[in-house]
């Protein structure tokens, strides 16, 4: 057994109510890590061989819960959860911080594999080697403070009545949907602690699909033992002096991004990225902070940066709003991108995806989106049931908000997510509307544009990832640069916070890798073989697609159009992408990465790797 | 932070608490040679998110818990003032949990005996990382004549005014 894992899985079958046990060989778990990585594995060996004819949204899904070998070690828990992705057809290794990754392994398991779908609502409550599937309909359409208040309290009564010689239980962790999840829209998250998300990837659906409100865990052991115990607490205390060191993310977290992106990188979507560009002083540092933050620093499990902040409105139309900072990308999604420029209105906006179980980038992009048709007149009031979302009227943007999570009227078409939605507006309207749909892969942009050149996404960055708009995870080169998803792959596989591991060394956390598992492992080693072995089995399953849509590289390895726009304001006004250098770009990238000129991995390149299966599956695409 | 020998308390800010639980860790490493969460002499509490505070033995002047104890399995450490579990005398009757005001002690997750802070012989770890990250919720004073009985409150109890404390009337609604 590799040291820093607990040695065993969770396998629950929600049709059957049967749950086992699972293992994984060594050499698997050598190979794909964990997380993200293994999520990749663990769906093609198992849904591969069928993989177009899966409907995310169906009971042949799998969703999964996955620990990495540092998760708990490395300071900043964080937990994985994956996927068919009903976003993008393909997998989405999707991560959320909290306590829930620290409490599973504490409870003896590496992580959770989910399969069919309960008839009634449930959720999934461990404690240690005790699983109980309970009965879960008092809290189903229950939004996520009521959840978390509901669940805490009555799995504490549980666990006293159970074990009353323990003295005070603490919480467990919770793993939840909102309603956003319970209607299976595209866009819902699975959520912690009411605001911490794993939003791409849209597995909140896939939750909901399953009729599965909650996993709630309480895991009452220690972290599985460490190679090297002694060196792994020196790493940590080094991952903790660098964070104390790094005055801009302890102290505003991305917060003060919600200015500087806007202003001087100008890369910040603006009125559904009709704009990238803002000078709006009051989403800057302490004119933000002074206005809503009521808690300074706010971490999960061992962190030293506290990247999140509270936020309370005390005050006027939106008083008793309560959410995270927003982070940067909520303030942009909920704010400039709504043409929303107050605080105020963006913690308001932040509080309500929060509570709805919403992803606020992802359903920040779709209301944008939303909004812009209705600014050109292809969308009326009367389309929207009396709703006029005109930018800035947060108010609008909330009764629309509600409309998705619930599926009501037009919001049962914008609950599709944006290229969803996009193909069916344009059918009902018979006009083409995908100009205005700033996603790659069906996964909407993050907020980091790249017209202006100034910020980390490259031109082909997007158009390329194996998980679409995502922007932490995108394509770059040179591939072992810390940008380029195969770097961020081996974060998002060994499960912990790389917000915890900024101007740390890039061997750092191969060090930190050694020291807790006790296996060799170079950037050499992880780049070109393993995280390149994880990214052709992502990419083998984002072109497969189906059972609605497929992707063809040809037409759809393309950026958002509007980023073939001109900037129309700012420093860089004028400023746009040029196609050319795209395709030259994009060429180089398959290249680099072993796909042909049309984007499909290549014999040799999947042979070299092992995956002789993938490279039978992808014929029929060549 | 050198040792200190003589009767000493730790200080605490609840309202402070960021939620990191390094306490937890640095106490776990040093007690049980592990990362421990559960086994854990001092442990954060967060039954509403946001209002997370760390739980843990206020070393009360007239030492209930001690008083209790059926066994004499409870001591007073005549350097540092801390309560002291003797494990080999402990039966886990768990009468020391009904005694504490706060119900702040809870057996160990795999031995049969109670997990009471012992101040780490007078070096408190948990006090050492919270120091570390400037969060300043523990920080270590000379022990005094107060009344640190006030400090023994339940989780519960503590969370509810916290709650309200930071979110206002609606921190009411999350209990």
């Amino acid at each position: 057994m590799i040291f820093g894992y607990a040695g065993k899985f969770l396998e629950v079958n929600l049709s059957t109510g049967v749950s086992e046990e699972l293992k994984f060989d060594d050499d698997v778990l050598r190979e794909y890590v964990g997380g993200r990585g293994l999520a990749a594995k663990i769906l093609w060996d198992r849904l591969g061989g069928k993989w177009e004819s899966i409907d995310p949204l169906g009971p042949e899904n799998i969703l999964l819960f996955l620990t990495g070998p540092l998760t708990g070690f490395f300071p900043g828990g964080r937990i994985c959860v994956s996927g068919k992705s009903p976003q993008s057809n393909g997998v989405v290794g999707s991560t959320v911080a909290g306590e829930f990754g620290v409490e599973l392994k504490c409870a003896g398991y590496d992580g959770i594999v989910v399969t069919g779908e309960a008839e009634r609502p449930v959720y999934l409550f461990v404690k240690d080697s005790d699983v109980e599937i309970r009965d879960a309909s008092h809290v189903w359409g229950k939004d996520a403070k009521q959840t978390v208040a509901v669940l805490t309290k009555e799995c504490r009564e549980l666990l006293k009545t159970r074990f009353p010689q323990k003295g005070e239980w603490k919480e467990p962790a919770i793993l939840y949907i909102g309603p956003a999840g319970e209607s299976r829209v595209r866009t819902a998250v699975v959520a912690a602690k009411w605001t911490h998300a794993a939003g791409y990837g849209g597995y909140g659906a896939v939750m909901g699909s399953k009729k599965l409100k909650a996993v709630v865990v309480k895991g009452t052991g220690p972290l599985p033992e460490a190679a090297d115990m002694e060196k792994v607490e020196q790493l940590m205390q080094d991952v903790c002096e660098n964070a104390y060191e790094n005055e801009l993310w302890r102290r505003w977290g991305t917060g003060s991004a919600g200015y500087e992106v806007g202003a001087k990188t100008s890369s910040e979507p603006v009125r559904n990225w009709q704009d990238e560009w803002h000078d709006e002083k009051s989403f800057g540092v302490d004119q933000f902070e002074n206005r809503v933050w009521i808690k300074q620093y706010w971490g999960d499990f061992g962190c030293p940066t506290t990247c999140l902040k509270i936020a309370v409105v005390k005050t006027g139309r939106f008083k008793g709003a309560i959410t995270d900072n927003p982070d940067y990308e909520l303030q942009a999604y909920l704010g400039p991108n709504l043409g929303v420029f107050t605080p105020e209105e963006n913690v308001f906006l932040t509080a309500l995806i929060d509570d709805l179980g919403l992803c606020g980038i992802q359903t920040g992009n779709v209301l944008g989106f939303a909004a812009e048709l209705f600014q050109r007149g292809i969308l009326t009031k009367e389309d929207l049931d009396g709703l006029e979302p005109r930018w800035g009227d947060a108010e609008a943007f909330a009764a629309l908000a509600r409309k998705i999570a619930f599926r009501e009227g037009l919001g049962d078409v914008l609950a599709e997510g944006t290229y969803r939605a996009a193909l069916k507006i344009g059918e009902i309207k018979n006009v083409n509307v995908m100009q205005y749909a700033v996603q790659a892969k069906g996964i909407g942009i993050g907020a980091h544009g790249i017209r202006s050149g100034k910020d980390y996404p490259q031109i082909y960055s997007y158009a390329c990832s194996v998980q679409g708009g995502d922007h932490t995870s995108i394509a770059y080169m040179p591939l072992d640069s810390a940008d380029s998803e195969l770097d961020i792959m081996f974060h998002d596989s060994g499960v912990y916070c790389w917000f915890n591991a900024f101007e740390l060394s890039r061997k750092f956390k191969f060090d930190f890798y050694n020291a807790v598992t006790g296996v060799e492992l170079t950037q050499e080693g992880w780049i070109n073989t393993k995280a390149l072995r994880i990214l052709q089995l992502q990419r083998a399953m984002l072109l497969l697609g189906g059972p609605d849509l497929k992707w063809d590289p040809k037409m759809h390895d393309e950026n958002p159009l509007r980023f073939y726009e001109p900037l129309p304001s700012g420093p860089y006004k004028g400023k746009t992408v040029d196609k050319a250098k795209v395709e030259e770009d994009k060429r180089k990238y398959y290249e680099a990465v072993g796909w042909d000129e049309t984007g499909i991995p290549k014999s040799e390149t999947l042979r070299k790797l092992g995956l002789d299966d993938v490279d039978k599956a992808l014929e029929k695409l060549r | 932070m050198a040792k200190r020998r003589e009767p000493i308390w730790i200080a605490r800010d609840l309202s402070k608490c960021s939620g990191c639980r390094r306490c937890e860790i640095a106490c776990s490493l040093f007690h049980e040679k592990r990362m421990w969460p559960e086994a854990s002499r001092i442990r954060v509490f967060m039954l509403v998110p946001g209002v997370e505070f760390p739980h843990f033995c206020a070393q009360c002047e007239d030492y209930p818990c001690v008083q209790a104890c059926p066994v004499n399995a409870l001591s007073i450490s005549k350097e540092t003032s801390a309560v002291l579990v003797n494990v080999e005398v402990c039966t886990g009757c768990g009468q020391c949990i009904d005694a504490c005001p706060g119900r702040i002690p809870h057996m160990h997750p795999t031995e049969n005996h109670i997990l009471i802070c012992n101040l780490c012989n007078g070096e408190p770890q948990c006090v050492k990382v919270c120091q570390e990250g400037l969060w300043n919720v523990l920080r270590i004073v000379s022990r005094k004549d107060f009344a640190y009985k006030l400090y023994a409150r339940m989780p519960e109890e503590i969370t509810r005014d916290l709650a309200v404390k930071i979110y206002g009337e609606k921190g009411r609604e999350f209990l």
